[in-house]
């Protein structure tokens, strides 16, 4: 019904000969890379978890020794927000944000490869350490002193240093890529608010990477330079201040995990509609909302620091300023609730499920954040379980159970099968309630008087029956989410074949095959509403039209950014070997400073042939080939 | 639930907060579930334009105005309680500077003069100010039944008070990951009626008496002889060492190696032979000697009340 304006092409492969794997750059391989190496370490991150809970799970229990318990939580928290959390929704962007906006192309494909090497290096390089028994174990927060080389002098916090400057280096390329992609690239006729929600979400979140990272970048080379080379930024004895790396950390810390909330938004957004039939209610409030969430959330970034020496003046603005995001939070519950108010009687799918069940989490989570936006509630529960438990309610229930929806959701269309549904009803009642038995208990564990951050315990004191809950809680939720890895590989050898649109949704990703070809769309659609699939395309309705381009060179057409209209043709890059090469001199510059500071202009001069080959002129003409 | 069993005015202070944002919680929560289930299951087949009418204004009204009004109303009840919790509850009587260092707690009474570690004795019913610092790294120091934590930051005093309203003792406990053994880095708060504490405040000032005992007095060459003075204090003698906590008052204090063990005479022998055995990585080397020294090492130590 959908598909027949698209011409028959040939399918393309983008990338030809031995070397295939290292020069791709078609923006489904490099998104799905991103995807599945974001999945690996949510596996290996959820795995230090259980190791941990079940250390806590009774008094005196030594599992454990002190200081590979505190590299564990140290990993845990790394892994999960700097090599799962934001890579998973930038990938899920670089995967569908073009099909969904009706390109071809990302805007930038070699710089989309190479971010995903550094991506790929900085985390392996990481996990190598923990193997090693050094990995970084100050927390990822870090904090200094502790962090810095007099109380941290082994080469654990180095590789923290370093590993997150550079991952930071591959956050801001694939941000840059996704926003100008979303403003120049968009369908004919797309303009900005006629954009998918979720496209919106993308947009935004990549807009918070760009000003929130470089603080992160800025913090973690002074700390590698005050380590490796001696610089006092942080060291006290030197001159340094200890307040410096919390307020560069958390300026950056708070927007990330709106940065990651932000797109798991979004994606409710998007999985609501087509099972309730009905589109989002409210479009115009909930992407303003999330703008203004976008906006605010850089002046809260105080509220971790409220245990510190701050006058009451600055806690109130940041605790107004906390709690003031209830609203534009609150405005979106309010507008997906009312979707499914007005929508008709649910078709009730696993990706509707992880859907709805992120919204209790989410409220949970959010009303526990009112509770520690408040000061003096917040110097009894910080760094207590009663914190833990608030933020894992707001990035499991409230970031991970969209995510999982999605993954739903969009598996048919990466792969051409769907996923089985009974697999999916387990995976989403255990992970639910493993996850409530789990987390819940924690906000009492943490009003009883249990730190964080802490190896063993004494007994007597209340902790041992809940954190035994909580074990328990939590190993319920690893079995939901093996279950859905079970379900991924069972259904990738033998699912049911899915076809364009399984679900009946709206948007322009569901118009062409699963999956899709290499060019995404024959021709380039034009686009007349907010889910053109469900308004353009009526019964006989010739208005859908298309913009065909010359087969012979990889084209796509970008438009202006408000009104998506048609200004110019795009050449897209092809293959090329230059971002491996580049991603290498950046890891031997920076891991080599370990070894000798003379590989650091080494890695400087690889990384300066890599960008002299990356932009000599004819080399990488974006001609079809073969 | 020592967060919502308040012995002090500002824990308390804290509770009542806690126990308003619970109940507000609770009907939020209610409400917006109960929404959410009319939204799954409620009647679709009645009158179509009431159900579209309730949905439209369920975003801004539900979704806008009923959370502002609620966190207007939490920030103005926050203000007044952290305004209130600036000053102490009563007068202070006593003022206590701690300096915490990996992974113990140095306590001295500037108007007193007397130096402790990992315990700290108060009077009950007044205000107790503390000056607190760090010798290392960020710890932070919290009495959850008396009042919130506050962070100790190396380059940084900080001032704070609390106060118990009755004699007793309460955990106190290290909430900054501070290294490898910030999960054994405890101390004890004591309160006393007032009498009470100017009686002990007597004890620990009162200079230790000549020792008779020989073994005790054997015992204080042995601390000499293994440079026990060289990172532990013992007022009154030449044993000035602060890379330690201080020992003057060990043998009054319930617990060893800041909250990882009882103060028994078992309990110490053990710790001194070998602490690296309990607490992993803290400063204090093994220190393995004949059984003959460590007794009379111990029956001096039992002499420093």
């Amino acid at each position: 019904m959908t598909t027949s304006v698209l011409k028959p092409y040939e399918a393309r492969r983008s990338a030809t000969g031995r070397l295939a794997a290292l020069t791709a750059v078609n923006h489904k391989t490099i998104g799905l890379r991103w995807i599945v190496t974001a999945f690996a370490f949510f596996i290996a991150a959820g795995l230090l978890a259980l190791t941990m809970v079940t250390q806590l799970s009774r008094a005196g229990l030594g599992l454990l020794s002190a200081e590979i318990y505190n590299q564990f939580f140290t990993m845990h928290g790394i892994t999960m927000m700097f090599y799962f959390a934001v890579p998973i929704m930038l990938g899920l962007g670089l995967y569908f944000v073009p099909l969904m906006i009706g390109a071809r192309a990302v805007v930038f494909p070699r710089l989309n490869a190479f971010a995903y090497w550094v991506y790929l290096f900085s985390g392996v390089g990481l996990w190598i350490a923990l193997f090693l028994g050094r990995a970084p174990d100050a927390g990822w927060f870090s904090y200094t002193p502790l962090a810095g080389p007099n109380y941290s002098p082994g080469i654990n916090v180095d590789l923290y240093a370093l590993s997150i400057a550079f991952l930071e280096a591959s956050n801001l390329a694939a941000a840059v890529i996704l926003i100008i992609t979303i403003l120049k690239m968009r369908a004919p006729g797309m303009s900005i608010n006629r954009m998918p929600v979720f496209v919106w979400s993308i947009l935004i979140a990549s807009l918070m990477i760009v000003f929130a990272m470089p603080s992160l970048m800025l913090a973690t080379t002074m700390l590698a330079l005050d380590r490796i080379v001696g610089t006092a930024f942080f060291r006290i004895p030197a001159g340094g201040t200890s307040f410096l790396w919390q307020h560069l950390f958390w300026f950056f810390g708070h927007p990330e995990v709106y940065i990651v909330a932000i797109p798991a938004f979004g994606m409710v957004s998007t999985l609501l509609p087509p099972f309730s039939r009905r589109r989002l209610v409210g479009y115009l409030p909930v992407v303003l909302s999330q703008v203004l969430i976008g906006i605010i959330s850089f002046g809260l970034w105080v509220h971790h620091m409220f245990a510190g020496e701050l006058s009451v003046l600055a806690m109130t603005f940041f605790a107004a300023a906390s709690m003031s995001i209830a609203i534009p939070s609150g405005t979106q519950v309010f507008a997906w609730i009312s979707t499914i108010w007005m929508g008709e009687k649910p078709r009730v799918k696993t990706a509707y499920l992880w859907a709805v069940g992120f919204i209790p989490m989410f409220v949970i989570g959010g009303i526990t954040g009112i509770m520690v936006a408040a000061p003096p509630f917040d110097w009894q529960v910080h760094d207590s379980h009663f914190v833990t438990a608030h933020f894992h309610y707001v990035l499991i229930g409230g970031a991970v159970f969209p995510m999982m929806g999605m993954l739903t959701y969009w598996f048919p269309k990466m792969t051409g099968r769907l996923l089985d549904e009974t697999l999916g009803r387990w995976s989403f009642w255990l992970a639910f309630t493993g996850f409530n038995v789990a987390f819940f208990t924690l906000h009492y564990t943490g009003l009883r008087g249990m730190p964080r951050r802490v190896h063993t315990y004494m007994g007597g004191q209340g902790w041992s029956t809940p954190m035994t809950v909580t074990w328990l809680g939590a190993l319920l939720l690893g079995a939901g989410f093996a279950v859905t890895l079970i379900n991924v590989l069972k259904s990738l050898a033998r699912g049911e074949r899915a076809g364009a649109n399984p679900w009946e949704a709206g948007s322009l990703e569901w118009a062409v095959s699963s999956p899709p070809p290499a060019h995404n769309f024959d021709a380039i659609p034009a686009v007349n509403s907010r889910m053109p699939l469900w308004y353009d395309v009526a019964e006989g309705s010739e208005r859908r039209g298309g913009y065909e381009l010359p087969e012979q060179e990889r084209l796509t057409v970008g438009t202006s950014t408000l009104d998506g209209e048609p200004e110019q043709r795009l050449l897209v890059a092809g293959p090329a070997i230059e971002p491996l090469l580049l991603a290498v001199a950046g890891a031997v510059a920076l891991y080599g400073a370990l070894i000798s500071l003379w590989l650091v202009p080494v890695g400087a001069l690889i990384g300066f042939i890599a960008i002299v080959l990356w932009n000599w002129p004819g080399r990488n003409r974006a001609k079809e080939q073969g | 639930m020592r967060v919502l069993d308040p012995a002090g005015p500002a824990a308390a202070a804290i509770a009542n907060l806690w126990w308003v944002m619970f109940a507000l919680s609770v009907i939020i929560f209610a409400g917006v579930m109960a929404t959410l289930g009319i939204g799954i299951w409620g009647r679709r087949d009645g009158p179509k334009g009431r159900r579209e009418q309730v949905g439209r204004h369920l975003v801004l009204i539900g979704g806008a105005l009923v959370p502002a009004v609620v966190i207007l109303g939490l920030i103005v009840y926050n203000t007044y309680i952290s305004v209130d919790l600036e000053e102490p509850a009563t007068a202070s009587v006593l003022t206590v500077s701690v300096r915490a260092n990996q992974w113990w707690w140095h306590v001295h009474y500037p108007d007193h003069d007397i130096t402790s570690a990992n315990e700290i004795h108060i009077p009950a019913g007044r205000s107790v100010t503390f000056e607190f610092t760090s010798d290392d790294v960020i710890h932070a120091f919290w009495v959850p039944q008396l009042q919130g934590k506050r962070d100790l930051m190396p380059d940084h005093v900080g001032h704070f008070w609390l106060q118990a309203d009755e004699p007793g003792t309460y955990r106190g406990l290290c909430a900054e990951f501070c290294g490898m053994q910030h999960a054994k880095m405890q101390f004890l708060v004591i309160a006393h009626e007032p009498e009470a504490f100017r009686a002990w405040l007597e004890e620990r000032k009162a200079p230790g008496p000549d020792l008779t005992d020989e073994e005790a007095i054997r015992g204080k060459e042995v601390f000499s002889e293994y440079g026990c003075g060289n990172c532990h204090a013992v007022g009154g003698t030449e044993a000035t060492g602060e890379l330690g906590p201080d020992l003057t008052t060990l043998a009054s204090r319930r617990e060893l190696g800041a909250g990882t063990l009882p103060n028994t005479r078992d309990h110490l022998a053990a710790w001194i032979l070998n602490s690296q055995e309990f607490k992993r990585g803290n400063r204090m080397p093994p220190m393995p000697m004949p059984d003959e020294d460590l007794q009379d090492l111990l029956a001096y130590l039992e002499t420093l009340r």
